[in-house]
């Protein structure tokens, strides 16, 4: 199953997971499990409407709730911070005006779940009694619930003041893109659009600051992706330096996305208990993470393709509107990183998408698993698709025909990254990839199943989509690797630990090197204190950048120890090997010394040279640099069967072919693979965060917004191929987003299929079967309601 | 009126302590009693991170108030399997299985499959994705559990035999 | 997302939870909790008085009294679900109980619970309904009997008077020579059904001697097709047959909210009221 060489005895395996002990038995430390004597509670008013000016704030009858600590508007905490504002968007030229949000709204609220005041209490119970008697006079301001609408010119603006709802514009090009459609013998267009969804974490949100007078400093206990960004913005926004501030990440319940994100009530929550010098608590509720959690994916596409005869790719273009939400919380990357899915997988020569960013009254949108790219991934297959019809060709043929192939590897795209780095696809095989595909979900025996269903008055349907997704961001993850005194191995990383086995990665890696008993190795993961720099975990990228850093600080490691080793057990270095707590001769175990030996001799004594020459201490501590993205790419194919009278549809069979290079613990990678193909599966059918037209939000509990369940998972199969990347040492690519890209363009290819008698053309995820007896039948629809 | 002094037992040790009554139990055993193991993911008895154990019947402890289980028996995740001694069939073939990834939702898949596994020792697949159809995952797709629960099916049947 | 304070009663007696109805303002009866609970903690509900109705004694129980079944009101829908007479004598409501949430919500609630709680696309709402249930409601001026059918009076209102309590349910056994069907179209295991269906057929020979459709999720209360009813009484079952009843469904009256449209639960109607008789059809000719 793995490709990584048989001499590695951790690496490549399914070895047990370091942190199952602990979550196993119910004894993890997420935030909410972070209770220190003394501590107070916070709770959030927030703003019911999409869009008001804030007239008055009277938090007189809250302040006077017995067990009420604080009530704090932004006037009360303006005085104390550097800037009311989180500036936090990335760099970008594209930008047409500033949409910094602010720690809490002062003056107008731009989306229903603005934080406008918190209440510290005794408990949360008693703070959201007070919240409750928080007096706000709102003056209603006209809303923007549509991205689309939101750019008409005579549309109101999301903030009053702007004088327009465009927050950004970007283009995306290369080659002669309109003569090449001038001439192309065809053409096809498609309009589509893609709904909201979130992250949903079964873990919400949650920030606990504790203040600690004898050491002088706050430590922040956040469920974020990013703890280093975290702790920078607080140091920034209080006017702390980097001492006086320490964040760590307890164990977190699951990020997907928007926990990378620094927000609102992290700094609120640590300046309150800065000012009151009381620990204080504030845990996200279900209620508050559908309006005050990011969330992503709705977006508008006009696109075309065009194609010579034999389906041939020439061209594409076309344009996005995208729905930034209210404020710029991070940055164009959504729909940079939606046009760019496009064509990655396909040679195309001309290429232009022109985007636009919409600012409307509804929650910023920030990277959700997949960031955009199952959107692009599903623009291109709807064309492929499209075009397959109205040439008549296969669509596994068509793409075929397309897809860039294996000998052409490495292919030096024209497309460049955000960075403005070169796109270099870097290894794979994608028609390999996708011919496996195929041949697991028995694509050439489809029609024969298809007709006998449809004899019997059942609509099967199949569909494919393929993906390449550029993972790995870097540029960098810190790791430092050290042995202790006691001969114990500690591992402190700026990557952050959310689910995805980040301590068992680090912990194999590094175990490898130094004796293979991953037991005596802790890691130390999302801890400002003990990882001086770190970017965190987004971009499907700790495995890649962090892996990396820990396998070379390893590698330093285990040649120091065999260094000093050689020379206290007077023998070759080449001679020596570590295994468990101890450096022995090959072959002679009981010539050996431990490492916490080793560890001690290079401790220094005072007036005594240290052994082996080569300074002291066991440690090391990289940050390998990799700016270009390793590139994984996957096949899905979905085979349906679709209820014509009720629109329900139900999977029958989905198969999963990827290539992630390496892997560095299969069974890991099947339980990201998996979970976000269930992700995608609810992209495609289930999750929809509905606004009505006021942009008032109509999905607020897990009732209303769908998250599949196990009994809505079709059989699954994942198939792999392992072409290791060139661009570090391990040969791996990231696999934490890649389940869900191509599912929805599969399913949504799989479902058209089965409702080809009907003449259905689907356009849009995520489908409900309402939508689909619409499509089937417009008549019934079109009757009165 | 707003508080109350009750006595249960919760994993075999007889608790007393005052809750005030709107509290839920999940708040009550988490904050009162300190067994953090019982996690709560949306409070309006949807996800099931907070199933515990009332009496031997899997419930959502976000559903009930604290007072309410006064004089009952509550079995939590914690209680599964004695403190230092070997993991529950169900747990062992968690982590056999990668059946959990951040944890979040596993307190409550365990829970809910302990009761479903003394009713139904011999499930078929398709019967345990029905009794976990009210536990939201987001990490691991579920088959993942479905396979460690048939695993600790067939376990616990041999331990039997 | 915690509730907003309240004063908690746990009674004993049917007595004590009148006089405590009787004298308190702004009251709710607290039963399994699988509704109001999210509601208190989500401050959508305000009561200033909780009526915890689960120390009380008397008000649970299957038995058979007669050509009924009495369902005491606080029985647990998992009690009911696994009951053998309930099995064996009414098979419609094991059937739709087995659509109604997940194990951990039918551990804790309460069949008494959820008529009162009235939810439109309720299963047990619309499966009393098919059954013609008989409702016991107890007052301080005694017992009263009220039809299932007189029970909705308005969008998640009960025919209960601020003083009254609901203590149990009847059902009538329906007679040899029956099937029943109940089919539900929900987007996801255990969700609420946006259209279900249940169906009583009683076959004498070869014909149709009564039937009994009942929709929910396509009003405000369960809806009892009358017209198609008295279509299929004295026909052959047959696939004709069924399918002029389910046309019936047509022209009924539907609610639109933003998971479905009007015309969606029409259509809904009339497939799964359709399937339902096909398979009542099928079990009664077994």
């Amino acid at each position: 199953m793995t490709a990584m060489p048989a001499t590695m005895r951790l690496v490549g395996r399914d070895v047990p997971r370091v942190e199952d002990a602990a979550l196993i038995r119910g004894r993890g430390r997420f935030v909410d499990d972070i209770a220190p004597p003394g501590l107070l509670h916070a709770a959030f008013l927030r703003s019911p409407h999409a869009h008001a000016a804030i007239a008055h704030i009277d938090t007189e009858a809250a302040r006077a709730l017995p067990g009420v600590h604080a009530v704090f508007t932004l006037d009360d905490l303006a005085p104390h911070l550097n800037d009311t504002r989180l500036v936090v968007a990335l760099p970008s030229p594209a930008y047409r005006q500033e949409l910094h949000r602010p720690v809490l709204a002062q003056t107008e609220v731009v989306h229903v779940g603005e934080a406008v005041a918190v209440v510290i209490a005794e408990s949360r119970h008693l703070a959201e009694d007070a919240a409750a008697l928080v007096e706000v006079e709102y003056d209603p301001l006209p809303p923007v619930a549509d991205c689309v609408a939101a750019l008409e010119p005579d549309a109101p603006t999301a903030h009053r003041d702007a004088s327009s709802n465009l927050a950004a514009e970007l283009v995306l090009e290369y080659g002669a893109v309109d003569a090449v459609f001038a001439t192309a013998p065809h053409r096809f267009a498609e309009h589509l659009s893609i709904h909201r969804g979130g992250s949903h974490s079964m873990e919400c949100r949650g920030v606990v600051a504790r203040p600690d007078p004898l050491e002088d400093r706050l430590t922040v206990w956040s469920s974020t992706q990013t703890p280093h960004t975290a702790h920078r913005l607080l140091c920034d926004l209080l006017g702390l330096d980097e001492r006086a501030i320490r964040v760590i990440t307890p164990d977190v319940g699951g990020g997907f996305g928007p926990k990378l994100i620094f927000y609102p009530e992290e700094v609120v929550v640590t300046l309150a208990a800065r000012l009151l010098g009381r620990p204080v608590k504030w845990i996200e509720d279900r209620g508050e993470h559908f309006v005050a959690t990011t969330q992503e994916r709705d977006q508008s596409w006009d696109v075309e393709l065009a194609t010579d005869g034999e389906g041939r790719i020439l061209g594409l273009r076309g344009t996005l509107v995208h729905d930034h939400g209210a404020w710029t919380a991070r940055g164009v990357n959504i729909p940079q990183g939606a046009v760019s899915a496009m064509p990655l997988p396909y040679v195309v020569p001309a290429f232009r998408m022109a985007m636009k960013v919409a600012v409307t009254n509804k929650v910023p949108t920030t990277p959700v698993r997949g960031a955009g790219q199952p959107q692009g991934v599903f623009a291109m297959e709807r064309l492929l698709d499209r075009a397959a019809r109205g040439l008549g060709i296969d669509r596994g043929e068509i793409r075929r025909r397309n897809l860039v192939p294996g000998e052409r590897m490495p292919y030096a795209t024209p497309l460049k990254t955000r960075g403005g780095m070169q796109v270099v696809l870097d290894s794979g095989d994608y028609p390999r990839c996708q011919a496996m595909a195929l041949e697991g979900a028995d694509w050439a025996g489809f029609p024969e199943r298809q007709r006998a269903a449809r004899a019997q008055g059942r609509y099967l349907g199949i569909g494919v989509a393929n993906y390449v997704e550029g993972t790995g961001r870097g540029p960098f993850e810190h790791v430092s690797v050290r042995i202790e005194p006691s001969g114990r191995i500690v591992v402190a990383t700026g990557a952050a630990a959310m689910g995805q086995s980040t301590h068992t990665m680090l912990a194999q890696l590094v175990a490898e090197q130094l004796g293979g008993d991953m037991s005596r190795v802790q890691v130390i993961a999302g801890d400002t204190a003990a990882a001086p720099m770190g970017i965190g975990g987004s971009n499907s990228r700790q495995a890649v950048l962090a892996g990396s850093s820990a396998h070379v600080a390893a590698t330093r490691v285990r040649e120091k120890v065999l260094h000093v080793a050689a020379t206290m057990l007077e023998a070759a270095e080449g001679d020596l090997e570590i295994e468990g707590d101890a450096v022995q001769v090959k072959g002679v175990p009981e010539m050996k010394v431990t490492l916490a030996a080793v560890a001690r001799a290079v401790a220094g004594t005072p007036g005594f040279a240290i052994p082996g020459g080569r300074g002291p201490g066991l440690a090391a501590s990289e940050e390998v640099v990799i700016d270009a993205m390793a590139y994984a790419n996957g096949t899905a194919v979905a085979e349906v069967e679709v209820d014509a009278e009720t629109g329900g549809v139900t999977i029958n069979n989905l198969v999963f072919a990827h290539d992630c290079g390496n892997a560095l613990h299969p069974r890991i990678v099947d339980g990201q693979l998996m979970g976000g193909i269930a992700h995608g599966i609810g992209n495609a059918l289930f999750e929809h965060m509905r606004y009505d037209e006021e942009a008032q939000p109509t999905s607020t509990t897990l009732a209303d917004y769908l998250l599949v369940t196990a009994t809505e998972m079709p059989p699954v199969r994942i198939l792999h191929m392992h072409s290791p990347t060139p661009l570090n040492p391990l040969g791996i690519k990231g696999v934490g987003e890649a389940g869900v890209i191509p599912v929805p363009a599969a399913i949504a290819s799989a479902i058209e299929d089965a409702l080809s008698p009907f003449g259905v053309r689907i356009a849009q995820v995520p489908l409900s079967p309402v939508d689909l007896l619409a499509l089937i039948d417009p008549q019934a629809s079109g009757s009165a309601a | 009126m707003t508080a109350r002094r009750i006595a249960l037992t919760v994993n075999g040790a007889r608790h007393e302590a005052e809750t005030p009554v709107r509290q839920h139990l999940a708040d009550f055993l988490r904050g009162t009693l300190g067994l953090t193991g019982t996690h709560l993911g949306c409070e309006h008895g949807v996800c099931g991170a907070c199933t515990v154990l009332l009496d031997g019947r899997a419930v959502r402890a976000c559903l009930i108030l604290a007072v309410q289980a006064e004089g009952r028996s509550v079995t939590t995740v914690e209680g599964l399997a004695p403190d230092n001694g070997p993991l529950h069939p169900l747990q062992a073939a968690f982590c056999a299985n990668h059946g959990l990834q951040c944890g979040f939702c596993t307190p409550g898949m365990l829970t809910t499959l302990a009761e479903f596994l003394k009713d139904s020792p011999d499930p078929t697949e398709e019967e345990v994705r029905v009794a976990i159809s009210g536990n939201l995952c987001r990490c691991t797709g579920y088959d993942s559990i479905v396979a460690a629960t048939m695993e600790a099916a067939r376990a616990l049947r041999e331990a039997r035999a | 997302m915690k509730p907003a304070p309240f004063a908690y009663h746990d009674p004993r007696s049917i007595e004590e939870v009148l006089d405590l109805l009787a004298s308190l303002d702004n009251a709710r009866l607290l039963a399994g909790g699988q509704s109001l609970m999210p509601m208190l903690n989500m401050r959508v509900a305000f009561p200033d008085h909780l009526i915890d109705l689960n120390r009380v004694e008397g008000l649970t129980g299957i038995m058979e009294e007669g050509g009924s079944i009495r369902i005491g009101a606080m029985t647990r829908q998992r009690d009911i679900e696994e009951s053998e007479v309930i099995r064996a004598r009414l098979p419609l409501l094991a059937e739709a109980l087995s659509h109604v949430g997940h194990r951990q919500t039918r551990n804790r609630g309460t069949i008494g619970g959820s008529l009162c709680n009235l939810d439109p696309s309720a299963e047990l709402v619309a499966v009393a309904t098919a059954l013609d249930a008989v409702l016991e409601v107890q007052g301080s001026a005694g017992i009263r009997e009220l039809s299932i059918h007189d029970f909705p009076v308005g969008f998640m209102t009960p025919a209960l008077a601020p003083e009254e309590m609901l203590t149990a349910i009847r059902l009538p056994v329906p007679p040899a020579g029956h099937g029943t069907a109940f089919t539900e179209f929900a987007r996801r295991h255990g969700d609420y059904a946006i259209v279900s269906a249940a169906v009583l057929l009683v076959l004498e020979g070869s014909r149709i001697a009564r039937a009994s459709l009942t929709l929910g999720g396509v009003g405000a209360g369960p809806l009892r097709l009358r017209t198609a009813e008295a279509m299929l009484v004295g026909g052959a079952p047959s696939e004709a047959t069924f399918g002029a009843a389910a046309a019936e469904c047509a022209g009924i009256e539907a609610m639109s909210d933003p998971q479905a449209p009007a015309w969606y639960r029409r259509r809904l109607s009339a497939v799964l009221t359709r399937r339902a008789l096909e398979t009542a059809a099928a079990r009664a000719a077994v």
